[in-house]
């Protein structure tokens, strides 16, 4: 379970997030939407300690994670998968996998079949240079590359962004699954509507560097979410 | 149908055209960053320019600024100036100005003293060195660090200011070059409600004079503005008009939902 309490994040002088409250739980996915530029990246940096907050207080699973550095955040069990993927383009698909052991002790270190279950194609392509991937395989290795760390939490920042809609359909059906599995709670940031309302059981919406409206994904209002996601 | 009013106080009449983009295309790694875009900025306007992430917006403002090449199209300022064959420098001085961002003001000076390094003036070092300010200077100074909202502050430190002062002294800092046509980007990113509001009546004052065009995500900010709103997608235009119009507009909505 994460919750983050009344956060304050700012870049300089400027205030990004104002007072921020977010819950996810385990098992679930919380999807947090909004245009560009209404904090939710900012927010994702928040979590996983990318950037420091000012104010307010992130816990995960009763532990108080607001100032800690992000390597240590990832030991407690936070991936993060960020916008634009930013995996290894020089690194072989193989060796991004192996980025994932940093948080993990030694005889943990190694990766499970699942994972090829989930993204097959990342097993055709081991031996690749991760830059001659594709967008969307890219996206599916920096996907693979956070869960080899076996994650409480979750968070993808804009998976869609860019991808072909087979491989939206393939990363739709991943985040399915890890709900199923109810090992992780889920942070799914997205500005592709029908994407985030297919797989939110709970959602945020946000505007201006606030969480404007919120609630139970089943009970999403459409043409409220709506008239704060267009201009 | 979107006439576009002159403002009072604006005397370039004979002008067609302020800013104009014609089929402008710029790709990176075979991704089409600009792609056939057009767009025609009269003198005197105030246009906002919004768009999804990866619309173009910074591309553009790139291009205009000779900062990025285009590979093809025109880029004319004032009818007849091929901006395209100009550098980052000479574009300034020709008379855009550029608002990042981010505020670069220099915080160990005064709000004065920023305004008046950043004064339009001869640039050689020894010129520079041995430079008295003029009276006429000095009130120009005064005259836009007023402008701006900042005649309480103008002999305090630029690094004491808020973050919405410092956009504003940057502001002026353009604005006591000049400039015809003023590009600013995202000004309101990280204001508080009251300064996004003041900085949409400041860029409003701002235009009795000079030409704007602004990029923005803060839809406040843009119906506050209450100007031409030109709406970007995949590097060209989707839709231009009043926001009323484009908002209204399903395609619009569409791109904004994802889809």
């Amino acid at each position: 379970m994460l919750l983050v309490n009344d956060v304050d994040l700012y870049y300089g002088a400027s205030q990004a997030l104002r007072k921020v409250n977010l819950s996810a739980e385990t098992g679930k996915v919380t999807c947090i939407l909004g245009r560009n530029g209404v904090g939710k990246s900012s927010l994702a940096r928040a979590i996983t300690g990318r950037h420091p907050v000012r104010g307010g207080s992130i816990t995960l699973n009763g532990l108080d994670i607001s100032s800690m550095a992000p390597a240590d955040r990832a030991r407690a069990g936070i991936a993060y998968v960020p916008q634009g993927r930013e995996i290894f383009s020089q690194l072989t698909v193989q060796e991004n996998l192996y980025t994932g052991y940093a948080p993990l002790k030694r005889s943990q270190r190694h990766i499970s079949p699942e994972i090829f279950d989930l993204f097959p194609v990342l097993k055709s392509m081991l031996k690749r240079r991760g830059g001659d991937l594709s967008g969307g395989q890219q996206q599916q290795l920096a996907i693979a590359r956070a869960l080899i760390t076996k994650p409480r939490l979750l968070v993808l920042d804009e998976p869609t962004e860019g991808i072909q809609p087979s491989i939206i359909k393939d990363i739709h059906n991943v985040i399915t699954i890890l709900r199923q599995q109810g090992e992780m709670a889920i942070v799914l940031v997205e500005q592709y509507f029908d994407f985030a309302r297919e797989l939110a059981d709970y959602y945020a919406v946000m505007d201006r560097g606030e969480v404007i409206l919120s609630g139970r994904g089943d009970e999403m209002v459409e043409e409220d979410v709506r008239r704060h996601m267009t201009v | 149908m979107s006439a576009v009013v002159k403002s009072p106080g604006f005397h370039s009449s004979e002008l067609q055209s302020m800013l104009y983009l014609n089929g402008v295309t710029k790709s990176f790694d075979g991704f089409k960053a600009i792609n056939n875009l057009s767009l025609d900025i009269a003198p005197g306007e105030l246009r906002a320019i919004i768009g999804p992430n990866g619309a173009g917006k910074s591309t553009m403002m790139d291009i205009i600024t000779g900062k990025t090449r285009p590979d093809s199209g025109q880029v004319r300022f004032k009818d007849s100036i091929d901006l395209t064959q100009y550098d980052e420098a000479d574009i300034a001085n020709l008379g855009i100005g550029r608002k990042f961002q981010k505020p670069t003001v220099i915080e160990t000076l005064t709000v004065w003293e920023n305004v008046e390094l950043a004064l339009a003036g001869t640039r050689s070092v020894i010129r520079a060195l041995w430079h008295k300010l003029s009276s006429e200077q000095g009130d120009r100074i005064n005259e836009v660090i007023k402008l701006v909202g900042l005649k309480a502050k103008a002999a305090d430190l630029a690094g004491s200011l808020s973050h919405g002062q410092k956009q504003w002294l940057e502001i002026g800092m353009l604005i006591v070059q000049g400039p015809e046509l003023l590009l600013v980007d995202e000004p309101a990113a990280g204001m508080t409600d009251q300064e996004t509001m003041e900085t949409a009546a400041l860029l409003k004052e701002i235009n009795r004079e000079h030409t704007i065009v602004v990029v923005e995500h803060d839809m406040d900010f843009i119906k506050a503005l209450d100007s031409k709103v030109t709406v970007l997608h995949e590097g060209s235009v989707l839709a231009e008009g009043r926001l009323e119009v484009v908002s209204a507009n399903p395609r619009v909505i569409e791109v904004y939902l994802g889809r």
